[in-house]
């Protein structure tokens, strides 16, 4: 798990060409919602906060944006764990894109906050891609998880 | 990993606080930790902190960039760095031509502001530093340089490249800092136009290639092609580095404002090394607030 967490950690800093880098989805934040669903008891909101605080000293904004945003989309994952593990893989994704829709929109409203919103409307494509690319990381992770 | 195997056959009580209990509590440390850095300085020493622990994550993904540039470089042709050295040595002839009027220019300059008891404040030391192939924000212009407080930097330092002012330092790591550029929207530097003195602030606009002058009024002096030099005012850059030169200038005779627009003189999107500099006169600590180059709350037209 921890490994997973800090090859997401170097993916969301990874250099990559301008636009596949406003395309490119929270991969850390992805990891840390599969970790909530399928094993809530082991990182839960207390990892999530840290990987969120991580994320904050990484991009330089206020500390606590991406940590508060993160923690709330992991609670919802985590109350929601036993009937997202039951659902099929795309509705999984569907869900997953509603819990990245809720961790932008927190980091989106402590921009505004802070004095500095990106209104751009490219700012919600993240949560789009990284639900298309859930099969994907569900597949990787699980592969992962069966073997620990 | 161990540990959580048999989590889930732990028994159902004492398993510890409920979800709703811990989001409450990180959620209020997460609102704590926000007010607290809002306020600028009380959370200097947690970030220092952090930015020590993110380093290695940072020097990892931008090593491979760094191994490709080596790898490149020790592969030079010998013609290819023959021309280049002769190329570089035609600029140095002229650049010192340049230079042996300039330190009369100096003098001269020197000798008139100090009868006007004004000296500007110069550049007393240089230092190289390479901006680390890492991806921050995609809106925000910001980037990581290999250099931190152990070299010297601080927060508030003006960081120039060969061609122009390049932006000023957010936040200065143990072995890395953060920078800002001219033209991240959150950014204002004070600019004189070099032909006539006037006065004014570029705005960022969140463009590589563009910043705002949004306080000049309708009848400014002011016109395209004109360059913008740095004043020098705020304290937080040197004076006279070429900033941006005017691309545009539109004046409604309708509006009170002109609408300004000017490009960069930097190479903002291009620079792999950029130059930090130490200006006379002011020591480390009580370098100016970045707030000091910024105007209060600029709201964009």
């Amino acid at each position: 798990m921890m490994l997973s967490v800090v090859v997401g950690l170097t993916l969301s800093i990874l250099p990559l060409p301008r636009w596949l880098d406003i395309a490119r989805p929270d991969f850390l934040v992805i990891v840390v919602l599969y970790w909530s669903i399928m094993v809530p008891r082991a990182g839960g909101i207390a990892l999530a906060f840290a990987c969120g605080i991580a994320l904050d000293a990484f991009q330089g904004v206020v500390l606590g944006q991406h940590a508060l945003a993160l923690s709330l989309a992991t609670y919802v994952a985590i109350k929601l764990h036993l009937r997202i593990r039951i659902f099929p893989v795309w509705h999984q994704a569907l869900t997953v894109f509603w819990l990245l829709v809720l961790y932008q929109f927190v980091v989106f409203w402590i921009d505004g906050a802070t004095g500095h919103a990106i209104t751009d409307y490219s700012r919600w494509l993240p949560a789009l891609t990284g639900a298309a690319l859930w099969p994907v990381f569900a597949g990787l992770l699980g592969n992962a998880y069966q073997r620990t | 990993m161990v540990a959580f195997r048999n989590a889930e056959t732990r028994p159902i009580l004492g398993r510890g606080p409920s979800p709703g209990l811990r989001l409450f509590f990180f959620a209020l440390l997460s609102f704590g930790l926000m007010w607290l850095d809002q306020r600028e300085g009380y959370l200097d020493g947690v970030r220092r902190g952090l930015s020590m622990v993110i380093y290695p994550f940072q020097l990892l993904v931008s090593s491979p960039g760094a191994v490709w540039d080596w790898v490149e470089e020790s592969f030079a042709t010998r013609e290819r760095l023959g021309t280049e050295n002769e190329g570089l040595e035609l600029r140095l002839r002229e650049a010192d031509l340049k230079l042996m009027r300039l330190a009369d220019l100096e003098q001269e300059n020197l000798r008139l502001r100090g009868m006007r008891a004004a000296t500007a404040r110069i550049a007393e030391r240089v230092m190289v530093a390479e901006i680390m192939d890492v991806d921050l924000n995609p809106y925000r212009h910001r980037v990581i340089i290999n250099k931190g407080i152990g070299d010297g930097v601080f927060k508030g330092q003006a960081v120039l490249d060969a061609t122009g002012i390049f932006g000023q330092i957010t936040h200065a790591g143990e072995f890395s800092s953060e920078a800002i550029l001219i033209t991240d929207a959150e950014h204002a530097i004070p600019v004189q136009v070099n032909r006539n003195g006037l006065r004014s602030l570029a705005v960022g606009t969140g463009d590589l290639n563009r910043l705002n002058l949004p306080f000049l009024p309708t009848n400014a002096d002011i016109k395209v092609g004109d360059l913008l030099v740095s004043s020098g005012l705020g304290g937080v850059f040197p004076a006279g580095y070429p900033v941006a030169t005017v691309t545009k200038a539109d004046k409604m005779a309708a509006q009170t404002l002109a609408n300004v627009v000017a490009e960069p003189a930097a190479t903002l999107d291009r620079d792999r090394e950029v130059l930090l500099i130490w200006l006379t006169g002011v020591p480390a600590a009580e370098a100016a607030p970045d707030a000091a180059a910024k105007p209060p709350a600029v709201k964009q037209p």
